[in-house]
């Protein structure tokens, strides 16, 4: 009986349990958002006509939207629309909200893929340095930076960048403009500011989080036996430290980069950045239902998918779990 | 004679202007074995470290020469000894469990030397290994370097750290306290094949080596020169004939009169026993027709009279922490009883009375864990104190000094913060905190093995006459036999959770006893040099079968036809009941 071979037999019904689990919390959440935006006053019809309507008008419209059925009846339509990916009609825009949003996520995936593709090697190096540095200037620096990023409101971060990069040096757009027909090297100059401003955000926590596990496992028995080998502080770190706290540095980065896909509303307002996030606050300011519910069942399954790849890394990177 | 190989002279390791060792200078020939010999902290693996240039919590060679091969050691840069670790002088750990990467497959670590200092391609290294694992007598030595090392019990784990040491066939070897951490039956099979590869090292030359232990009969198997530290400085360094036959230095000469617990005189033996356990079987997982999913412990019983002293000896693994955890209640049993003063104790804790409690107190091992470290010493006694007696303000101040004079601690302790303390003072916390319940059965689950001989002792003593004084039947769990057989006025010798054996003390000071005792105590290192040569090597053959004797496989008086295919029968008579096919008077132990 060799370790791989049972690792693999019993990896895959894990997954299948934690896939299972992941629809099931997706089930619950979309009976939370239903219930949630029903507790919202108003609705579409009563915003749409606006304060002078009379109630005959707004009760015509509301039956024209079927906002008149009763509510288990409306949510039981609504989720068997989306199990078979039909999100709907936007009942503001007149359009299938599946439209509307394929128009907004790529943006809204463009701007979190970027930033992650900036925040997570800055943060493991980071972390990595300021661990192995422990005690020293270094660590204490990274520690003051991470923290005053930490501090720092998003909106501060983005107001600053634009008054230095495009109201004194002129180098950035202060919006980002995003378009199919723009080239990649426009897209990427337009965006520059709003990925800063994002980085800047998530880079904190990752790299605090490397710094704790990582340090963590510097003080192992294993570690100093790999210095007595004769391996150098970098193969050490890169081939013994990381595969033992992958598990938990990959953890906090799938809790920060989750904080892209909805989180990013300020960015996003801040740039006038065309993204998923500002989609959903105009839903709910103009009650459409229909959009609101879609923005928030892809954020909460955004947020279990990357929790289920980072619980998948961890299980991988230890022999111990996944032999379980 | 040629130039020595290692020479040190004057070597001063400093944390800060702390000095951890001062001034230690001595030499090695070329293949010659040095053991270091020390209490912990003498300052033995600091010593043994400075060699490779590797100072632990951040300290420095402050002053001194190291030579070993004509390189010298002291000044080098990092890089420069990176280039030398691994590849001329190689390390051994004392837990190999700990110095093993989790995460990473056996054979990748296994070569690595190799592989960083470019002296093998990957298949030569990997070939290497296979041979060194079949020098080491692993077990299918081609595929085990595939599997992680949390498969590999702990013997094969510390041969496998061996393989890595020697993969690069280093000039020079430091075992750091290489078997420290191994029941005594896994320390003969290692110590034998350290000894043979240790030989056949560096291309048949033999290596030279550091061996660095605490255990001075060890040693004497081992080394052929020890030099002995004390407090960071050397008191003695001789050929290891004389140290060990002619000591010069008073240390030495309590070392090698080793400080062995005196007999005891036997306390009040009659009496109705205070703890008795019925046909007790335990173990964690589901219990189905009363089986534990994974039974740890199988039909124990054994009684306890008031005062008395009952010893549980037995390897790691072999279900004695489980035994004390089923009787404190931490752990419910899953058939038989637990009786406290004749009257059943319910097998969950929740059940338990307050005073059921205070009745039974639980020592542990490792006073380090077991004790708040944010308490101060008064704190820890106080809270037992007002929670099973409701004493407060100064009648407990007037108890905690009682209970500091108890276990001969110096009054002054009582407001310094437990991790303030030395390792015996801690254990005579730990041992007060259940004495201030006022218990009439005090369980000691190893609480001498994480203590120096000496401190262990003092510690052992002070058990004794707390029991002799106070009328404390105590339930001493041990893996040393000397302490237990000195100690306790009965021994039970549990193998893989099954009694064995149970003996009184002069039953099993004689010369009878069940195989796996024997081997036990056969596997008990002795000063005499010729010892590791002479003693048998270990047996396995086959696996255990479930109703048979659990010893057969590893039984070397085992009966073929007979002990593989008849459960043993239990016996009785000469003072001991064992559950054998051999009879306790017909057969002379080998």
């Amino acid at each position: 009986m060799s370790g791989a071979s049972t690792g693999k037999a019993s990896l895959w019904p894990l997954l299948t349990r934690r896939v299972g689990s992941a629809l099931l919390t997706l089930l619950l959440v979309s009976m939370v958002i239903f219930g949630i935006a029903g507790l919202l006053p108003g609705d579409a019809a009563q915003e749409a006509l606006g304060q002078s309507a009379t109630p005959e008008q707004v009760a015509a419209l509301r039956h024209e939207m079927g906002l008149d059925q009763p509510a288990p009846v409306r949510y039981a339509h609504w989720l068997s629309g989306m199990v078979q990916g039909d999100a709907g009609q936007s009942l503001v825009a007149g359009m299938p909200v599946g439209a509307i949003i394929a128009e907004r996520l790529p943006n809204t995936l463009m701007l979190a893929g970027m930033t992650a593709v900036l925040a997570v090697p800055l943060a493991l190096a980071m972390g990595i340095t300021a661990a192995i540095r422990r005690g020293t200037w270094i660590d204490r620096a990274i520690n003051l930076a991470s923290l005053s990023m930490v501090a720092l409101p998003e909106f501060l971060v983005a107001t600053v960048g634009v008054l230095i990069f495009s109201v004194k040096l002129m180098w950035l757009p202060s919006i980002a403009m995003v378009s199919a027909e723009a080239s990649w090297s426009d897209t990427l100059r337009s965006c520059a500011l709003p990925i800063l401003s994002l980085t800047v955000v998530v880079v904190a926590q990752m790299a605090r989080m490397t710094r704790a596990a990582i340090a963590d496992q510097l003080d192992r028995p294993y570690v100093e036996m790999a210095r007595l080998k004769g391996a150098s502080l970098s193969r050490v770190v890169l081939g013994h430290v990381l595969p033992n706290c992958l598990g938990p540095i990959v953890n906090a980065m799938a809790l920060s980069l989750s904080y892209l896909m909805g989180g990013a509303i300020i960015v996003e307002t801040i740039f006038n950045f065309p993204g998923l996030a500002s989609l959903m606050v105009n839903a709910v300011t103009s009650r459409d239902m229909p959009l609101l519910q879609a923005c928030a069942m892809i954020f909460c399954s955004a947020y279990l998918l990357l929790m289920l790849v980072a619980d998948m890394v961890a299980l991988l990177a230890n022999p111990r779990l996944r032999a379980q | 004679m040629s130039a020595p190989h290692i020479e040190v002279s004057g070597l001063t390791v400093a944390v800060g202007d702390v000095p951890i060792v001062s001034d230690i200078s001595f030499a090695v020939q070329r293949g010659e074995v040095l053991a270091l010999i020390g209490e912990s902290g003498s300052g033995k693996s600091t010593t043994a470290l400075a060699l490779m240039g590797w100072c632990r919590h951040g300290g420095r060679i402050a002053a001194g020469e190291i030579r070993v091969g004509g390189m010298v050691i002291e000044g080098k840069s990092e890089e420069a000894l990176s280039a030398i670790r691994g590849r001329h002088i190689a390390y051994i750990a004392q837990s190999a469990a700990a110095a093993f990467n989790p995460s990473r497959r056996i054979m990748a670590q296994v070569i690595e030397p190799a592989i960083i200092h470019r002296i093998m391609t990957r298949e030569e290294a990997e070939a290497k290994a296979v041979d060194l694992f079949r020098a080491l007598a692993l077990p299918t030595p081609e595929t085990i370097g595939d599997r992680y090392p949390h498969q590999v019990s702990g013997g094969q784990l510390q041969r496998l750290m061996a393989a890595m040491a020697l993969i690069t066939d280093p000039e020079l070897v430091i075992l750091d306290e290489p078997t420290t951490a191994l029941d005594v039956t896994t320390q003969v099979e290692v110590l034998k094949c350290f000894k043979a590869a240790l030989a056949q090292c560096n291309h048949g030359r033999g290596a030279t080596a550091i061996y660095v232990s605490h255990d001075l009969a060890v040693v004497a198997q081992m080394a052929d020169r020890i030099a002995v530290l004390l407090k960071g400085r050397l008191v003695e360094e001789g050929p290891a004939e004389q140290i060990l036959t002619a000591p010069r230095d008073a240390y030495t000469q309590v070392l090698v009169n080793a400080p062995r617990p005196v007999p005891a005189a036997p306390v009040g033996d009659d009496g109705a026993p205070v703890l008795s356990v019925r046909a007790l079987t335990a173990g964690y997982g589901r219990v189905v027709d009363g089986m534990p999913q994974i039974p740890v412990l199988r039909d124990v019983a054994f009684d306890l009279p008031p005062g008395g002293a009952l010893g549980i000896i037995g390897e790691s693994g072999s279900g004695k922490s489980t035994l004390a955890r089923v009787i404190a209640g931490l752990l419910p049993a899953a058939q038989g009883e637990v009786l406290l003063n004749g009257s059943a104790l319910p097998p969950r804790l929740e059940d338990r009375s307050l005073d059921q409690f205070r009745t039974v107190q639980l020592v542990f091992q490792n006073a380090d864990t077991a004790l708040n470290p944010a308490h101060s010493v008064r704190r820890i006694l106080a809270r037992p104190l007002q929670h099973y007696h409701g004493l407060t303000g100064a009648a407990a101040d007037r108890r905690v000094a009682e209970l500091l004079d108890l276990t001969r601690l110096p009054a002054e302790v009582i407001d310094r913060p437990v991790t303030k303390l030395s390792g015996g003072q801690k254990q005579r916390v730990n041992l007060a905190r259940a004495l201030a319940a006022e218990p009439k059965v005090l369980l000691c689950d190893e609480v001498t093995s994480a203590l120096d001989t000496v401190v262990g002792a003092a510690i052992l003593s002070l058990i004794e006459d707390l029991r002799r004084d106070l009328g404390l039947a105590t339930v001493f769990i041990s893996h040393d036999i000397h302490a237990v057989s000195a100690v306790c006025e009965k021994v039970l010798v549990l193998y893989g959770g099954t009694p064995v054996e149970l003996a009184t003390r002069a039953a099993f000071n004689g010369p009878r006893h069940h195989p796996y005792t024997s081997l036990l105590q056969s596997s008990l290192p002795t000063m005499d040099r010729a010892w590791l040569d002479t003693t048998r090597p270990p047996i396995l053959r086959g696996f255990r079968v479930e109703g048979l004797c659990p010893f057969q496989p590893r039984c070397a008086d085992a009966v073929p036809g007979l002990c593989d295919a008849v459960p043993a029968p239990l016996r009785e008579g000469d003072g001991m009941r064992w559950l054998c096919h051999h009879s306790p008077s017909i057969k002379e132990p080998a």
